[in-house]
């Protein structure tokens, strides 16, 4: 057999593993794997970004929108810590994704060699799986190991720290597979006992109510909740992450659950007889005050992270699998029914929202634009079919709320870290992992400069991202908040922004700002008609607010419609 | 530390395969739940390839199963149970250097060492070296009686082993099912 480097074994593995896309940055302690990765341009498109941020946040936005493994590669030390952010955002996110960073030769380490870092140690707590490849011949067993966990039960982010010498020695390369490991079952088998107790807990409900998570979307289990909601008649909320699980005009889709959700599935949380969580984690931007959530209600988790059943919320019945299975199983099990009147109790909240916030935000007669109305003008100039993605803060509470679904996994956003300067990346990723889709990216001026050198990767690859840049001179949710609970001392969060069209022209990116409502339409029109990359700057009222809103702490039925 | 209201102490076993690095991804997970580790055990079971831990923490019952349930998450743990001190045959072993004159003046320093059936294990005309084994209290109280009489130069003690009481192995019916599933899957 004919030896190759471990590098070359890295390319070959990659390939072995499907990857055609990765998102990266060369540097010292990686550059035998650049000079391997030069021979195989054609199979391995590598993209270059601005930032070693930025190749992560490319891998997740890509990961999340195609249900790939994500692939980043980068350098050691600088390189690998730039990456951490990424790393813990696809941690709590659970997005899949392998991450390789270069790291010195074994004989350098523990020395304070250059651009040494302990890249295990600083990873362990926020990865699924930390991994240093010390040997060559390692390299086929250790990829094939990373993508099994990566992307077997509930996934999550694997690094891999490449050491120097084991990408310049020999190998005889054979690539390995790996669907098994003694220590980790991430294919439960579906218990029948609690299979059968759901259905009866389901059958027993007369006010039944289902939580929809992200779960649904990685377990592909879109059809699988729909059917078990039509049969049972079931209405449904979701979170941030399972907005696309099913599609916002679906008669038993309520909205939003959360702090910056609808009113209607928050106040029936605390309802109904019956909560039916899949797939989601009771984070404390759902629950609200955990004392006072759901308490009069049974509760049913759907979940494949064992680790998930009463973290935060205790339940009457955990059901751990994959919920394509588990829902099937239980769908079999439960009766036809009718649930109408229940169904008829969410109206009342509906309109009232409806009348207090949502015609405010998506029909104001006068005054300057707000996030909801041009949120929801791009939604459907698209057809309501683009992929959105968000950054963080209040353009991404507002896009959450007034971007509608028809497709699933088209919801890019960072829900559990809420790392501001996501967006741009991530929007970069989902054009190549969605390229037939069209890309909209709500972000505002502070999340769009922590990572706005990601305009160059824009630029050189042509990616087709239509940026919509909710500009309101503020650091916009947290003056919300300091308008609300800290007496509008508003302690840096006004920010004099740049040109953004100047800036965008830098770039080769056509731009153009909006402030008359009156020509939001054919701007965007514009945008969306023109090929590759767009930048629309829209001039947003300085103090719009997203509401309604829990306030941190409060209970979750208590939300407020007016500030 | 001192014991908090609700808390209680665990002794939490964990078993793993044997990979470098695995102690500090556990240790982290107490860290983060804020929970001090009173004692730690770690060494090879009596299953091939499998390594043991043995944790003492003090908590509440939702934390301990959390600690374990995220213990476990760890790709590479096998299993992991928390124990109350009922459910387990617990030892520690504990080494005392003492003063061999002060012994000689103190007829007491001997008389407590046999009370507790502490075994000496080496003499010179420096110094003693005591080693006695039983729970943490057992030995604690011979050290404060040592201690008194101001003959301690040295005192270490181990962290807990312990074995279960139960009749059941856990980790033997569990590598058993995942067997069978292994050759299910190769099979496939």
């Amino acid at each position: 057999m004919e030896k190759i480097t471990g590098a070359e074994a890295l390319m070959r593995a990659l390939e072995h593993e499907g990857v055609d896309v990765l998102f990266g940055y060369p540097g010292g302690s990686i550059m035998p794997t650049y000079d391997a990765l030069y021979d195989h341009k054609k199979t391995l498109n590598h993209i270059l970004v601005r930032h070693e941020q930025g190749a992560v946040h490319a891998a997740q936005g890509y990961a999340r929108v195609s249900g790939k493994v994500g692939c980043a590669i980068v350098t050691s030390g600088p390189g690998a810590t730039n990456t951490v952010t990424g790393i813990a955002d696809a941690m709590i996110d659970s997005t899949p994704l392998v991450v390789v960073c270069g790291q010195v030769g074994v004989a350098m380490l523990g020395t304070d060699a250059f651009q040494e870092v302990d890249v295990v140690g600083i990873t362990s707590p926020i990865s699924k799986w930390s991994y240093q490849i010390r040997r060559a011949e390692d390299v086929a067993w250790a990829v094939a190991r990373a993508f099994y966990i990566a992307k077997s039960g509930r996934p999550g982010p694997v690094v891999l720290d490449f050491a120097k010498n084991a990408q310049t020695s020999l190998v005889d390369f054979e690539p390995a597979k790996v669907n098994f490991i003694r220590s980790y079952d991430p294919e439960p088998d579906v218990n029948m006992t609690d299979i059968e107790r759901a259905a009866k807990m389901i059958n027993n409900s007369v006010k039944p109510f289902v939580l929809v998570g992200q779960g649904v979307e990685l377990g592909n289990a879109q059809q699988e909740l729909r059917t078990l909601l039509e049969k049972a008649d079931i209405p449904c909320g979701t979170t941030f992450l399972g907005l696309s699980a099913i599609p916002s005009d679906h008669r038993l889709n309520m909205g939003i659950l959360g702090m910056h959700g609808n009113l209607g599935p928050n106040v029936m949380t605390n309802q109904c007889d019956l909560l039916i969580a899949v797939g989601m984690r009771f984070d404390d931007r759902v629950t609200g005050n955990l004392a006072t959530y759901a308490k009069q209600a049974k509760i049913i988790h759907f979940d494949i992270d064992p680790a998930e059943f009463n973290k935060n919320v205790p339940v009457t019945l955990s059901v751990l699998g994959n919920c394509k299975e588990t829902l099937a199983a239980v769908t079999k099990l439960v009766d036809t029914s009718k649930h109408t009147a229940w169904i008829e109790g969410f109206k009342p909240y509906n309109e009232k929202e409806y009348e207090k916030v949502i015609d405010r935000a998506l029909h104001p007669k006068e005054g300057p634009l707000l996030m909801g109305e041009v949120i929801r003008k791009v939604s459907e100039a698209s057809n309501n079919e683009a992929i959105m993605v968000t950054d963080v803060g209040q353009n991404q509470l507002m896009a959450c709320r007034y971007f509608k679904f028809t497709k699933e996994r088209s919801v890019v956003t960072s829900g559990g870290l809420g790392t501001m300067g996501f967006g741009l990346p991530a929007a970069i990723g989902a054009t190549f992992g969605a390229p037939d889709r069209t890309v909209c990216l709500f972000v505002g001026d502070g999340g769009l400069q922590m990572t706005i050198q990601e305009l160059g990767t824009i630029m050189e690859q042509g990616a087709p991202v239509k940026i919509i840049l909710l500009n309101n001179n503020y650091l916009g949710n947290v003056r919300q908040w300091q308008e609300m609970f800290f007496a509008r001392r508003y302690s840096f969060t006004p920010m004099l922004n740049p040109n953004y069209e100047l800036i965008a022209q830098g770039y080769g990116i056509p731009a153009k700002t909006v402030i008359e409502r009156h020509d939001l339409d054919a701007a965007i029109a514009e945008m969306l008609a023109t090929p590759g990359p767009y930048l629309l700057q829209c001039a947003i009222k300085e103090e719009d607010n997203v509401l309604p809103m829990t306030p941190p702490g409060a209970n979750i039925d208590e939300m407020l419609l007016e500030v | 530390m001192e014991q908090n209201k609700g808390t209680k102490l665990y002794t939490f076993l964990i078993y793993s395969e044997n990979v470098p690095g695995l102690l500090s991804q556990i240790t982290a997970v107490f860290t983060r739940r804020q929970v001090n580790i009173e004692s730690l055990n770690v060494c090879a079971s009596s299953t091939p390839g499998a390594h043991k831990y043995t944790v003492t923490a003090n908590c509440d019952e939702h934390v301990a199963k959390m600690l374990t349930a995220q213990v476990e998450k760890r790709i590479e743990v096998l299993q992991a149970h928390y124990y109350t001190d009922d459910e387990l045959f617990i030892n520690e072993t504990a080494l005392f250097k003492l003063s061999t004159p002060v012994m000689l003046k103190n007829p007491d320093v001997g008389r407590m060492i046999r009370f507790h059936n502490a075994r000496i294990i080496e003499v010179n005309n420096t110094y003693a070296v005591v080693e006695v084994t039983g729970i943490t209290n057992d030995i604690l109280s011979l050290f404060d009686t040592l201690k008194a009489m101001d003959c301690v130069l040295q005192f270490v003690r181990s962290g807990r082993i312990c074995i279960t009481k139960s009749r059941v192995e856990h980790l033997d019916e569990y590598l058993a099912v995942r067997e069978s599933k292994k050759l299910a899957k190769a099979n496939k």
